[in-house]
């Protein structure tokens, strides 16, 4: 198996996820090392999304176990759910931005939740709205802003707490060519200062861009794996 | 808990609409119960006032020598709750009488003889001047030879207790239905705003938000609509009372009688089980949303 180690950030061992009589994934083993950039690749229904959802407690497991930095997702208890959580920051295809906070408040959120205090976290948002060319909007409400600007918040939120683990699933499906672009980049910078990437997509352009492991699903079974 | 507080109070004047119908929906229940515990202890304290002025009158069978009458005044003050024991003769009932009856004097003007009676007037220790303890004494005064007749007051003091019990049950029930109903009206308004925040909150707990983080504003947000609806239940309360007490006149507050507002200690109890009230429906709302 590919990237197969004792030290994998994310290790999934023989998972499956069934809803009903239709399994999303089926008995899938995977370990992914530290700094790895990953593409979990496939066609609709290939279980990508339900893989990422796992990886987050967005859904429970069926059968089978997985680790993340250790923790045992079966084995973790309710209330300790939101400190895995901060391990990861997400991005999703449908940005996912509160409409009725502006963009400083939106990307503040995460470090709020994490209890910082304000005059660090005004710092860390304001640097993190620099870095994806946003802070000069951070007064703006997302439904003022494009896609590719909502996106950039997205990942904005994404990264400002440190995470370990940056999910993104098909984060540049909405986007043009030019913000998809810009997208890409912002997720490699992150990748490029020590985090473990894993992006959910059917864009072959952007795995041709990005290089990586490409991981290929069909019908929640893995098919191949390959490391570029 | 700044930044919780802060938040509240944001989230409060977001949802403006729903949040001035959970206020006034807790300001009306606030207002209706404590103008009946008003109403109540008002008239708790008219009856307890009426019975510190019981008295009992004995009257005596007509023929009792004078010489015995020491002797029946000794054995009631001997009897368990006589404070004191006051012999009225006839001639001074009827002067009494003459003295009431200025503006009738014709009546009594026609009288050949004295109908009255002489008397004892029977005084009772305070623990003594309720209801129960008098009926006892009256009966046993009512025994003694040369006794003819006891009185009270004590059809209409029975009958006032009795109608003050049931006012009495009636109110705890009332008190109580009260408090379920608003908690669950509010519960529901509660319920409308965190489907309108699905979203947010759903978007919250994919970042890393503890229930912890989640929850308190809305707990804060239920205290504070549950005080400023107990607040302005008892401000309308207190307007009502002034206008009332005002138009009554100078009549009930002579004498013994006083309409009195809540005290602080009663209306700081309302206060805080009003925002308990808030809370509660918060909680249980969010008990179901957040377990969903």
């Amino acid at each position: 198996m590919n990237g197969a180690g004792q030290n994998g950030i994310i290790r999934i061992f023989h998972v499956t996820k069934s809803y009903g009589s239709k399994h999303a994934l089926v008995d899938l083993t995977l370990d992914i090392q530290k700094n790895e950039f990953v593409f979990i690749t496939g066609p609709s229904g290939a279980g990508k999304t339900t893989l990422l959802k796992l990886l987050y407690i967005g859904e429970t497991i069926s059968e089978g176990q997985i680790l993340i930095d250790g923790m045992n997702l079966v084995r973790i208890p309710r209330n300790r759910t939101a400190l895995l959580r901060r391990k990861f920051g997400i991005i999703f295809q449908d940005y996912k931005l509160i409409p009725k906070k502006n963009v400083f408040e939106n990307v503040a959120l995460v470090l709020e939740a994490a209890g910082m205090k304000t005059r660090l976290l005004q710092k860390k948002v304001k640097s993190v709205l620099r870095t994806v060319g946003m802070e000069d909007r951070s007064l703006a409400y997302p439904p003022g802003l494009s896609g590719g600007e909502q996106q950039r918040i997205a990942v904005a939120r994404a990264v400002v707490g440190d995470p370990l683990i940056l999910l993104a699933d098909e984060p540049t499906g909405s986007l043009d060519a030019e913000s998809a672009e810009i997208v890409l980049d912002l997720i490699k910078r992150f990748h490029g200062r020590g985090g473990t990437v894993l992006i959910a997509t059917h864009d072959k352009e952007l795995i041709r861009k990005a290089g990586g492991r490409v991981i290929h699903l069909n019908r929640g079974c893995l098919i191949r794996d390959e490391t570029k | 808990m700044v930044r919780f507080f802060k938040k509240a109070i944001h989230d409060i004047r977001e949802n403006g609409f729903l949040n001035t119908i959970t206020i006034v929906t807790i300001a009306l229940s606030v207002l209706i119960v404590s103008a009946y515990f008003l109403f109540f202890k008002n008239a708790s304290d008219i009856l307890n006032a009426w019975q510190k002025g019981i008295r009992i009158m004995a009257y005596l069978e007509p023929g009792v020598a004078h010489g015995d009458l020491e002797a029946l005044k000794q054995q009631i003050s001997t009897l368990y709750g006589v404070q004191q024991v006051r012999f009225i003769s006839k001639n001074d009932a009827l002067a009494h009488l003459r003295q009431q009856m200025k503006r009738q004097a014709s009546i009594l003007g026609n009288l050949e003889e004295n109908p009255l009676p002489d008397a004892f007037e029977i005084r009772m220790i305070p623990s003594s001047q309720r209801i129960d303890k008098v009926e006892i004494l009256a009966a046993q005064v009512e025994s003694l030879p040369g006794i003819d007749e006891v009185e009270y007051g004590q059809s209409w003091i029975a009958r006032f207790q009795n109608v003050f019990s049931l006012f009495e049950l009636v109110g705890y029930t009332m008190g109580g239905l009260f408090f379920m109903a608003t908690v669950f009206i509010v519960a529901n308004t509660i319920r409308l705003v965190l489907y309108s925040r699905r979203e947010e909150v759903e978007i919250m707990r994919l970042v890393g938000a503890t229930d912890r983080f989640i929850k308190t504003p809305f707990y804060i947000e239920g205290l504070i609509l549950g005080a400023l609806g107990g607040i302005i239940g008892l401000g309308v309360l207190f307007l009502i009372y002034l206008l009332v007490s005002s138009n009554m006149g100078q009549d009930l507050s002579a004498g013994f009688i006083t309409i009195r507002f809540l005290t602080p200690i009663t209306l700081l109890t309302i206060l805080f089980t009003s925002a308990v009230v808030g809370w509660l429906g918060c909680y249980l709302s969010l008990k179901q949303f957040l377990s969903a």
